[in-house]
């Protein structure tokens, strides 16, 4: 019998993530594939993370070569690197430690880009006041959530520490929540007013947490994951007026602040939200912003990169939330994140190419979004909100009875086995909505739309296929 | 929040999560319900809850005017509000608050502000701030990392990249890592443990080794009261250990390396804190850092065979801190891993004995820091366990692509024949006889002081020499309410420039104290840096007498 028979309740109760079944098959499936086994497909199109890169989407020449430079700076002699690419790269490597991206660096983060990343957000926020000493780089948002929580949710507690999450969102949370021992109160998103926060619904929340659990903070997504929304400036103020008046601490997860495409939409910051409501709420009203590297134009995930700002936390607090950043954040996703807050500017010589890439990237990511509303809604069985923002699209898909019959059998959630069949039929890797949360009764599949044109028809054409297939075998 | 809440809900009457259920499906269908009064939602679904613990109070904080990382005294307004604040010192996670993590303390935050005044032009007695205190050697521009850039570079750098999602370092990797480089680790392994096989599935790639570590210890620390775990830790430790176990309000369980006999470990030590822990909490693991961190030393097999039969006898997991396998330099010091000596112990225990063991590529010759890479081998872990530990790992998502990257080239170093071989082989070797060299001459200028008395050093980065600190100094500090030791450093900051950890961040004898210094200094920089402690040394001792 194992030493380890008895471990943390708290990570027992993490709750298996559907996604392992599907990794599992895909990887078979994958060597079946090289071993010469006949499908009605070549490859499995891997869509199921907010990984762009993954996707087939090609890394910023820019930020590539800086990376380069820093990493071995030989490659600045002679005339292979443009001028501001070996500018910037010396730059920063006079910010480490000997030179070298190898060293450590400070714990919060090399001082220099963390300045460069509150200039950014001064500006993106027309002005608003950020102050460095408020901002933590890490290997990663999700690492500086986790490190906010720990702060927050008080595992002596009786009753224990609730966080109130949106349903849909996205599992790395609900995760780290469990792992933390904190309560995840849900609060529904409006599919039908397009994924609407409204208000009512975190009152809801709240009354139904009564006597469980405390509720201390509020975790909002925006742009959203999974599903694809853009909170509007209203909707966002009263949120915050609502934070305000239930004493909430308000955790903004903004990861996809750089992925907006709905017509309408506008990213505003939680952070200018609340400055622009004017005191007395913005000086008291609790917030951690977060951000990163991984999405975006320049995706990349690999590297670790994110960052934290904290705005009106108490500064005794403060000084404890140093100690828990303690582990240094890799300096090359710093280095990422340095290029991400300070891209080419026209006049740069870097800038032409910069340029051509990131429309490039952009204008595949429109016409993704047409194309999969177009598809998608030509389905009576599919339904898809229209997309604003973030890396997915998140459609309803109406399953018929037989189906979930068909599901329950073989011990899968009806969305997951829908997903399991199209990785099979179609060798396409979606998300079930059964990881996010959703209505019950309610189905969703998941599946990233940063990827090349050609790759989102060929992902469309398969699903479009299989779907048809699907819904007649089990008519 | 304001008013405390009294009902107690007892978690049975929770339902529990049932599994393969979403946390957050609701009973009842149909839309959401509107308009206040009673929600049509029966009952949430939450993860089962332990029982519960007492209440903490819910006083209104003082505030306190410090800045981040400055240790200012602070100025409180004595029972006034707390300005509303949701998140207070009073209601924020006890455990967060006993974190402390000396390498990073209170002395750095003090000589970076020194290095700042220094950039300013205020004089200083010393010209520059000598940082000894971290083992990072890539800022010491000690080691150079050879970057190949020829036909053996690019075939491994294709090879990383095959197995990069869309052939990028910018994708995400599977949460275990990226599966060739773990097969490479294997293999690695496999080399340096004379044969003893190593399977891929086994090994995981971690953000440092301090990911793995601080991911174990989340797994293993559970229960309250009298059966809540014990970890079994050398003192002195690497402080990482300390504040995990204080986070995760694990018990630590003390035992004393020892310093007369160059901090060798030993078995009766070992028993007499697992007996002594066992009233009061439910040691669940053991703890060992070999080479030692900060003390260097380098444990022999004998002690490694004894440490696995007390593991088994007594049902601890082991916890095998290797990070410094590759920085041994002592005569007759040779690395055993903790892997190899337990399977060469026989069935008994290799199939038996429960081991994880670290390794980073922050040490070694290449000493990589900044780019977080590390792994762990687990040995004879339950699947039901593991599949636990990947669930845990999945919440950082990955580890740093190029962490792993990097990795692959520490496991697999430029081959005899290869175009890189040379350059590489000359490079590490010098590397390492200079690092010994300077082990060497620590050892020696430092024993040629009256008050400090330092054991060789056999391996790691650091020497961790005894200091005999004066009374009327131990009496100053107690007054300024620092410890000794601490006191010390902090002068020997202010007044040379030299940034050294107190003894007292890693742990030891009460009433001794020590500082952790680095020896990764070139030696010319070194060698000044010793004859300051000296003299600093004698002054202090002379100016407290």
């Amino acid at each position: 019998m194992s030493v380890l028979q008895e471990i943390s309740s708290n990570v027992r109760n993490i709750k298996q993530m559907e996604y392992f079944v599907l990794f599992r098959r895909t990887n078979q499936i994958k060597e079946e594939l090289r071993q010469g086994v006949r499908k009605s497909y070549r490859e499995v199109i891997d869509v199921s993370w907010g990984d762009p890169h993954r996707a087939g989407v090609k890394p910023l020449s820019f930020v590539r070569q800086v990376l380069a430079a820093c990493l071995y700076p030989q490659l600045m002699d002679g005339d292979k690197l443009m001028v501001d690419v070996k500018q910037r790269a010396q730059r920063l490597l006079e910010t480490c430690a000997g030179g070298s991206v190898g060293s450590y660096s400070d714990t919060a983060g090399i001082p220099q880009i963390i300045q460069s990343v509150s200039e950014y957000i001064l500006r993106r926020d027309g002005g608003v006041p950020c102050h460095p000493e408020n901002i933590y780089i890490t290997p990663g948002s999700q690492w500086a959530l986790t490190n906010i929580l720990k702060v927050l949710v008080n595992s002596e507690a009786s009753p224990r520490t609730g966080v109130l999450i949106p349903v849909p969102c996205h599992s790395t949370t609900i995760v780290s929540l469990t792992a933390l021992g904190a309560v995840a109160v849900p609060y529904y998103l409006s599919e039908e007013r397009g994924w609407a926060l409204e208000v009512e619904m975190l009152q809801q929340a709240l009354d139904s947490a009564k006597g469980v659990c405390n509720p201390v903070a509020l975790y909002i997504i925006n742009p959203g994951n999974p599903a694809d929304y853009v909170q509007s400036r209203k909707c966002i103020q009263e949120v915050i007026h609502f934070a305000a008046e239930k004493k909430l601490f308000l955790l903004a997860d903004e990861v996809y602040q750089d992925c907006v495409y709905g017509k309408e939409s506008e990213f505003v910051s939680y952070k200018r939200a609340l400055a622009e409501i004017g005191a007395p709420l913005s000086d008291t009203v609790e917030l951690a912003s977060f951000h990163t590297a991984s999405k975006g134009l320049m995706g990349e995930c690999g590297l670790r990169a994110g960052y934290v700002e904290l705005v009106n936390l108490d500064p005794a607090v403060m000084k404890y939330i140093d100690n828990l950043f303690s582990n240094s954040c890799p300096v090359l996703g710093q280095v990422a994140l340095d290029v991400m807050v300070n891209p080419p500017q026209p006049g740069d010589p870097s800038y032409p190419l910069y340029l051509k890439e990131t429309q490039h990237i952009r204008a595949s990511l429109a016409e993704n979004v047409r194309r999969v509303e177009e598809v998608i809604n030509s389905f009576p069985s599919f339904s898809c909100q229209s997309l604003e923002g973030g890396a997915f699209a998140f459609p309803r898909v109406f399953l018929p009875p037989k189906a979930i019959e068909k599901a329950k059998e073989a011990g899968l959630q009806p969305d997951t086995f829908y997903c399991m069949r199209l990785l099979e039929e179609a060798g396409l890797l979606f998300s079930p909505g059964t990881e996010y949360g959703q209505m019950e009764g309610t189905y969703h599949i998941r599946f990233c739309i940063m990827t090349p044109t050609d790759t989102m028809e060929e992902i469309l054409k398969r699903l479009s296929t299989f779907h048809k297939q699907f819904m007649r075998e089990f008519a | 929040m304001s008013a405390t809440r009294v009902q107690l809900i007892s978690p049975r009457t929770l339902r529990l999560l049932s599994p393969g259920r979403s946390a957050l499906f609701l009973p009842g269908g149909g839309g959401p319900h509107r308009g206040g009064g009673v929600p049509g939602f029966r009952s949430l679904i939450f993860p089962s809850l332990s029982s519960s613990f007492s209440s903490p109070g819910r006083a209104l904080s003082s505030l306190s005017t410090t800045r981040r990382g400055l240790p200012k005294t602070k100025m409180s307004d004595n029972g006034t509000m707390s300005r509303g604040k949701v998140l207070t010192i009073d209601n924020m996670n006890p455990t967060v608050k006993k974190v402390e993590y000396a390498v990073r303390g209170p002395i750095v935050q003090r000589a970076v502000e020194l290095e700042k005044e220094l950039s300013e032009g205020r004089k200083k007695p010393f010209a520059e701030v000598i940082k000894a205190n971290i083992g990072d050697a890539q800022a010491m521009a000690q080691i150079v990392f050879l970057k190949y850039k020829n036909k053996d570079a690019k075939s491994r750098a294709c090879r990383i990249l095959n197995s990069c999602g869309g052939n990028s370092m910018g994708a995400y990797s599977a949460s275990q890592g990226i599966g060739s480089v773990r097969q490479d680790v294997a293999r690695y392994i496999e080399r340096r443990d004379g044969g003893v096989p190593c399977k891929p599935d086994n090994i995981y790639l971690t953000t440092g080794a301090s990911d793995g570590i601080v991911t174990m210890l989340k797994l293993l620390v559970c229960g309250e009261g009298a059966t809540r775990t014990g970890v079994m830790i050398s003192i002195p430790q690497y402080p990482l250990y300390s504040a995990a176990l204080a986070e995760l309000s694990a018990v630590q369980i003390n035992y004393y390396l020892n310093e007369e006999k160059c901090w060798s470990l030993d078995i009766g030590e070992l028993q007499r804190a697992l007996d002594e822990a066992r009233l009061h909490c439910n040691p669940r693991a053991l703890c060992i850092i070999n080479p030692g961190n900060p003390t260097g030393q380098v444990q022999s097999r004998e002690c490694i065979e004894d440490v696995i039969r007390f593991a088994a006898k007594e049902r601890l997991f082991l916890m095998a801190d290797e990070v410094y396998q590759d920085n041994v330099y002592a005569e007759g010091c040779q690395f055993h891993s903790f892997k190899k000596v337990l399977f060469e112990m026989g069935p008994e225990y290799s199939e038996t004995v429960e081991l994880a063991s670290f390794h980073s590529t922050s040490k070694c010759y290449m000493g990589e820091c900044g780019f977080r890479g590390g792994y762990m081998e687990i040995i004879n872990m339950d699947d039901d366990v593991k599949d636990q530990l990947t669930k845990l790992l999945s919440v950082r998502l990955c580890s740093p692509v190029p962490g792993q990257a990097l990795m692959d080239l520490v496991v697999n170093p430029p081959q005899p024949g290869e175009p890189s071989y040379e350059r590489f082989i000359k490079e590490r070797t010098s590397t390492l006889s200079a690092l010994a060299e300077k082990a060497r001459l620590t050892e020696q200028v430092l024993n040629t002081v009256e008050g400090i008395r330092c054991n060789p050093v056999q391996g790691a980065m650091y020497s961790f020499p005894r200091i005999t600190i004066p009374e009327k100094a131990i009496q100053e500090a107690k007054k300024l309410g620092q410890q000794p030791d601490m006191f010390y450093c902090m002068k020997m900051l202010e007044e040379t420039g030299i940034c050294l950890v107190p003894g007292s961040g890693f742990g030891q004898r009460e009433g001794t104290y020590h500082f952790r210094m680095t020896i990764l200094p070139p030696t010319d920089k070194l060698k000044i840096l010793l004859n300051n402690v000296k003299e600093f040394h004698q002054r202090f001792t002379q100016q407290y007498s």
